[in-house]
């Protein structure tokens, strides 16, 4: 037994020294000051290559997954479309991997790594597709595993789609410890940590993030083989970052300087995430804004100290799309395609399907994931949720959904639009948080080259912004 | 009511921190109620539905909180029909 005191306050208070322990990382040699660090060491630090991210993902089942063409889809929306419009879209389908979703790539890497600094096992806290996957992977390579859930309200109500992630990790031989809501899971995690000596399989280390640029890579390859050219567009579900962060990373691998890395969320504008009530009045679990936006504004939030998944570093678009949207595409890619994918996984495809529309036909946008669907993971699963914890379910037009109180589901193809989301607007955010941690006055010159690359813009607009606050 | 034999598969519960000690970021509606835990693991000693318990997880650790489930199982399913989506693909066309 620990003779540590394990309150609350002083776990949070030990935060640093037991990431150190169960990361084998020390961040604080990459830090330059509270804001600026050295993200491009950090990263080679990790010492893989593509070569080994590719080697190692193929023992254990990973990556080379299919990149398929949605004809039916592509001829669908060409017919609503200005004529010359209606790019081709193309569907990485990364259910494929072992455990189901993209998430197995983030898990290879990491799991290989504890595994190589000889840690007997793995703790990854999370209620999405990556619990599973670290599951899939632990038990591949020997380890242990723990997966930490947020999974019930205080009613014991727990999301269809979370119990079966659950369930997933189980199968696998997974401890889950399952939560109520709150942000309180990383004291959990913490103890946890602590008390095991195991490896944190954080979705945010460099190792984890590293595992991801395989993705892009594939994409950037096998588009470039095949059509000759590099895509215009990649559509990223984008949620904590590390999708986008590592696709984005790979498709620069690959040499796809010029494709537009796109990000897409559900909108889920006005719940609150840790709020006990709203838990249960959303539809997703994940890709929405609810994740999307603070961690794209303030990645530093997540439960290492320098977050690997650094999501406006390489986002030239954001897209947001309804709840119904998604739900309606999912529909259709399983009654047009004859593949039946999971919704969270389609939330870039519904982003494809309106951005499409506005580029010319002999473009090429990819949708870069799927992800595997069952017993409530599922749309039917979720709507019939949606409808018992009283959320209104109808056809309609999708401008007409409320996060927490209506999912309209689109009557017409013509009526998925979603909406831009304006990344300036991201960006001054971003600022205003990394002002919190230094004051403005503080920030120096390493400071500004630093947010001017992590905000993918220049040094001039970062001054720019400063006047402007400092006018605040 | 007859004990439940060690060895059985059983869901334990426990409350991490009562309202009191929530993280102060927590918002108002949550921080009426506790934080609780549940893990599922193999009985260590006989026992009865709502006694505190002793458990062995699937991956070995020991652990103990109030016996809540025996035989803890999934019933999630695809739900109940949902009229909403039965037209969709084979609408469009006209």
């Amino acid at each position: 037994m620990s003779t540590k005191d394990n309150s609350y306050a002083s776990v949070m208070a030990r935060k640093n020294e037991i990431m150190k322990i169960s990361t084998g990382l020390d961040y604080d040699t990459y830090a330059h000051s509270p804001i600026a660090f050295d993200y491009e060491r950090m990263m080679d630090d990790t010492g893989y290559t593509m070569e080994d991210i590719v080697r190692i993902q193929h023992e254990t089942k990973v990556g080379n997954t299919p990149l398929f063409e949605l004809h039916n889809l592509t001829r669908a929306v060409r017919k609503i479309s200005e004529p010359g419009k209606g790019a081709r879209i193309l569907l990485k389908d990364e259910a494929a991997n072992a455990s189901g979703s993209f998430k197995a790539r983030r898990a290879a890497v990491s799991v290989f790594e504890a595994a190589s600094k000889g840690y007997k096992g793995v703790i990854a806290a999370t209620s999405g597709n990556y619990g599973a996957a670290v599951a899939s992977q632990a038990v591949q390579r020997g380890l242990k595993c723990i997966v930490i859930q947020e999974v019930y309200d205080s009613r014991g109500v727990g999301q269809p789609e979370i119990v079966e992630k659950g369930r997933k990790c189980e199968a696998y031989g997974a401890e889950v410890i399952k939560l109520t809501v709150g942000p309180e899971l990383f004291y959990i995690h913490l103890l946890t940590l602590e008390e095991t000596g195991f490896f944190n399989s954080s979705l945010y280390t460099p190792f984890a993030v590293k595992g991801v640029e395989s993705l892009g890579w594939e994409i950037g390859n096998e588009v470039r083989e095949r059509y000759g050219k590099a895509p215009e567009a990649v559509i990223i579900t984008h949620a904590g970052g590390g999708n986008l962060t590592g696709t984005a990373r790979g498709l620069l691998a690959a040499g796809c300087e010029d494709t537009r890395v796109v990000a897409c969320s559900v909108d889920l504008s006005g719940l609150h995430m840790a709020s006990d009530h709203d838990f249960n009045r959303k539809s997703f679990t994940t890709g929405h804004t609810g994740f999307g936006v603070p961690f794209a504004t303030w990645p530093d939030r997540a439960d290492v100290p320098r977050n690997a998944a650094r999501s406006l570093r390489y986002m030239d678009e954001y897209h947001l799309v309804t709840q119904g949207e998604v739900f309606y595409i999912t529909e259709l890619l399983t009654k047009l395609e004859g593949i039946e994918r999971g919704p969270a996984g389609n939330t870039s495809l519904t982003a494809a399907v309106a951005l499409a529309r506005q580029m010319d036909e002999d473009e090429i946008i990819v949708v870069q994931e799927t992800e595997y669907t069952g017993a409530g993971k599922h749309h039917n699963s979720q709507l019939s949720f949606a409808r018992e914890n009283g959320i209104e379910v109808r056809r309609g037009d999708p401008i007409d959904n409320i996060p927490g109180k209506t999912i309209v589901i689109p009557e017409r193809l013509d009526q998925v639009w979603g909406r831009a989301e304006d990344i300036d607007h991201l960006r001054r955010s971003y600022l205003r948080n990394a002002a919190r941690l230094r004051p403005l006055s503080d920030w120096d010159e390493e400071d500004v080259s630093f947010l001017a690359e992590d905000l993918k813009t220049e040094q001039n607009w970062i001054r720019l912004q400063m006047q402007e606050m400092n006018g605040e | 009511m007859a004990s439940i034999p060690a060895g059985t598969w059983v869901e334990i519960e426990s409350v991490v921190l009562t309202p009191e000690e929530r993280a102060p970021s927590v918002p108002e509606d949550t921080k009426l109620t506790p934080y609780v835990m549940w893990v599922s693991g193999f009985l260590v000693e006989d026992g009865e539905v709502g006694e505190e318990v002793h458990v062995k997880t699937i991956i070995g650790r020991a652990l103990s909180g109030k016996l809540v489930r025996v035989n803890p199982n999934y019933t999630h399913s695809f739900g109940k029909v949902v009229p909403e989506l039965l037209k969709i693909g084979t609408e469009w066309e006209r």
